[in-house]
C-alpha cells in the first residue's frame, strides 16, 4: 500500500481486512499530538538509555554520538522520559514557548 | 542477557515489533508493555489479539504497527484461535510441509477478554495444553470503551459504570485474581509483571516461551486517562503498584511459588491510592480495608514462595 491513507478508496482494500505491508503505521505522524516536548541536555546525559527503554511511542532514537533524543514527528509528549531520566536531563517545554 | 546479570537498558534487543505511530493515549504504560513482550519473543512469533484498547490503537485500516503475524479475533476468542494455529502448524510440520521450527505461539487480550469475556476459551485452551504464550495486559478496566468496570477492577475504585457518589463507593466487589485462576490449572508457568520492571517483565516472557505446554503472564498495565493520573506518572504508579504490594511480583513454575521481587521497604498502601483520582472519594476505613486485603495476599504469597 504505497498511497497515503487519506488518498486510499474503499474499493482498493484488500478482500478480508488484511494488511499486506507490514508496520506502515509509520506514516501516521502522532506528533501533532503533543503540546509539550522533550529537550534533552547533551552535557549531562550519560547515555543510558532508560528514555528509550521507557517511551511507549518508540520515538527515541540513538544520536550519532550516543546520545539518545525524540523523534518529534511521533512524540506525543507524555513526559515519562523526562521523569524517569536517572541524571534529570530531559526537560518538557511547550511547544508555543 | 542471560550469560551476565547486567541490567543495561542498551543491552535489550534493538529491534522494535511495534511500530510508531500508533494511536494510544499520551503515557500508555500498556503499549510499552506490548512492545517489551515482543522484544522478548522475537521473530519467530504468531499473535492473536482479542479487541481492546491494543487492538483498536495498533490496527486501524489500511494501517498496522505490527511487524508480526498478526490476526485480529473477536473479543472472546484468541486464545481459541492461537489453539487452532498451534495445532495447525504442528499439523503441517509433522506431514513436513513447513520446516520445523519453534514458533512463539502468543495470545493477547485485556482484562477484559481475559477475565470477563474470554475466559472460558482461555480455560480451555489452558486444560488442552497447546504450547502457547498467554499474555494478559491489565489495566483494570474496560478502557477502551470509556473506562466501565470489569471484573479485574480493585475495590473502591472508581469508574463510570461504578461511580462514586453518595450512595456508593466506587467498586465494591474485589478484582478476580485471575492468576490464581490460571495456577488453577495445574499449567507449567503462571507469572505476573510490570512494564515499570523491565528486565523482570522480559525475563517472564522469555521463560514462558521457552516452556512446553501453556503459559500465562499477567501484566499490570498502569492506564493514565482510566485511572486519573498524569501521563508521565505512569512508570511511576507501576512502581508504587508492586512496591506497595497491591501487585505483587511473582512466577509460579510447576506449581512451585516464587517471589521474584520483594519491596524493601513496603511503602504504604496510601501512597499509592492517595493520587489517582478513581481513587479520590475512599475514607478512612475503606483504605484500612484495602490495606488489610491487600496484606492478607501478599502474606499468603510470601508463605508459599518460602516453603519451597
Amino acid at each position: 500500500m504505497a498511497k497515503p491513507i487519506d488518498q486510499i478508496n474503499w474499493h482498493e482494500l484488500e478482500i478480508g481486512s488484511v494488511v499486506t505491508e507490514t508496520g506502515n503505521a509509520v506514516q501516521y505522524e502522532t506528533g501533532s499530538w503533543r503540546s509539550d516536548k522533550p529537550v534533552v541536555n547533551m552535557r549531562q546525559c550519560i547515555k543510558c538509555g532508560v528514555c528509550w527503554l521507557f517511551c511507549p511511542d518508540m520515538c527515541i532514537v540513538r544520536a550519532e554520538e550516543g546520545h539518545f533524543t525524540a523523534n518529534l514527528a511521533y512524540c506525543k509528549g507524555c513526559g515519562i522520559c523526562a521523569k524517569e531520566c536517572p541524571v534529570g536531563c530531559i526537560t518538557m517545554i511547550n511547544e508555543e514557548a | 542477557m542471560d550469560k551476565y546479570s547486567v541490567f543495561s537498558a542498551r543491552l535489550i534487543e534493538q529491534t522494535e515489533y511495534l511500530t510508531s505511530g500508533h494511536r494510544a493515549c499520551q503515557g500508555c504504560a500498556e503499549v510499552l508493555a506490548v512492545r517489551l513482550v515482543l522484544k522478548a519473543l522475537g521473530r519467530d512469533t504468531i499473535v492473536a489479539m482479542s479487541t481492546g484498547c491494543m487492538e483498536i490503537i495498533s490496527s486501524p485500516l489500511p494501517l498496522t504497527s505490527w511487524k508480526l503475524p498478526w490476526i485480529h479475533n473477536a473479543f472472546e476468542n484468541s486464545a481459541a484461535v492461537i489453539s487452532g494455529c498451534e495445532s495447525g502448524m504442528k499439523a503441517m510440520m509433522r506431514k513436513g510441509k513447513l520446516p520445523a521450527k519453534k514458533i512463539n505461539f502468543t495470545a493477547m487480550g485485556g482484562d477484559g477478554a481475559t477475565a470477563d469475556i474470554g475466559m472460558g476459551a482461555l480455560s480451555g485452551a489452558l486444560e488442552r495444553g497447546h504450547d502457547m504464550v498467554y499474555v494478559c495486559y491489565d489495566n483494570e478496566a474496560y478502557m477502551n470503551t470509556g473506562i466501565q468496570r470489569s471484573s479485574s477492577t480493585p475495590y473502591g475504585a472508581s469508574t463510570t459504570t461504578s461511580p462514586a457518589g453518595k450512595a456508593s463507593m466506587g467498586q465494591h466487589t474485589q478484582k478476580k485474581n485471575m492468576t490464581q485462576v490460571a495456577v488453577a490449572h495445574n499449567i507449567p508457568y503462571v507469572a505476573t509483571a510490570c512494564p515499570s520492571f523491565p528486565f523482570d517483565l522480559i525475563d517472564k516472557v522469555k521463560r514462558a516461551a521457552e516452556m512446553p505446554g501453556p503459559a500465562y503472564v499477567h501484566i499490570m498495565s498502569v492506564c493514565p486517562t482510566g485511572w486519573r493520573i498524569p501521563p508521565e506518572d505512569a512508570i511511576r504508579y507501576g512502581r508504587l503498584a508492586v512496591d506497595s504490594c497491591m501487585f505483587p511480583l511473582y512466577e509460579v513454575v510447576n506449581g512451585k511459588y516464587r517471589l521474584t521481587y520483594r519491596p524493601n521497604p513496603i511503602i504504604p498502601i496510601r501512597d499509592y491510592l492517595s493520587g489517582q483520582g478513581r481513587y479520590r472519594h475512599l475514607t478512612e476505613p475503606d483504605i484500612e480495608k484495602i490495606n488489610d486485603m491487600v496484606g492478607r495476599e501478599y502474606q499468603r504469597i510470601v508463605k508459599m514462595s518460602d516453603e519451597v
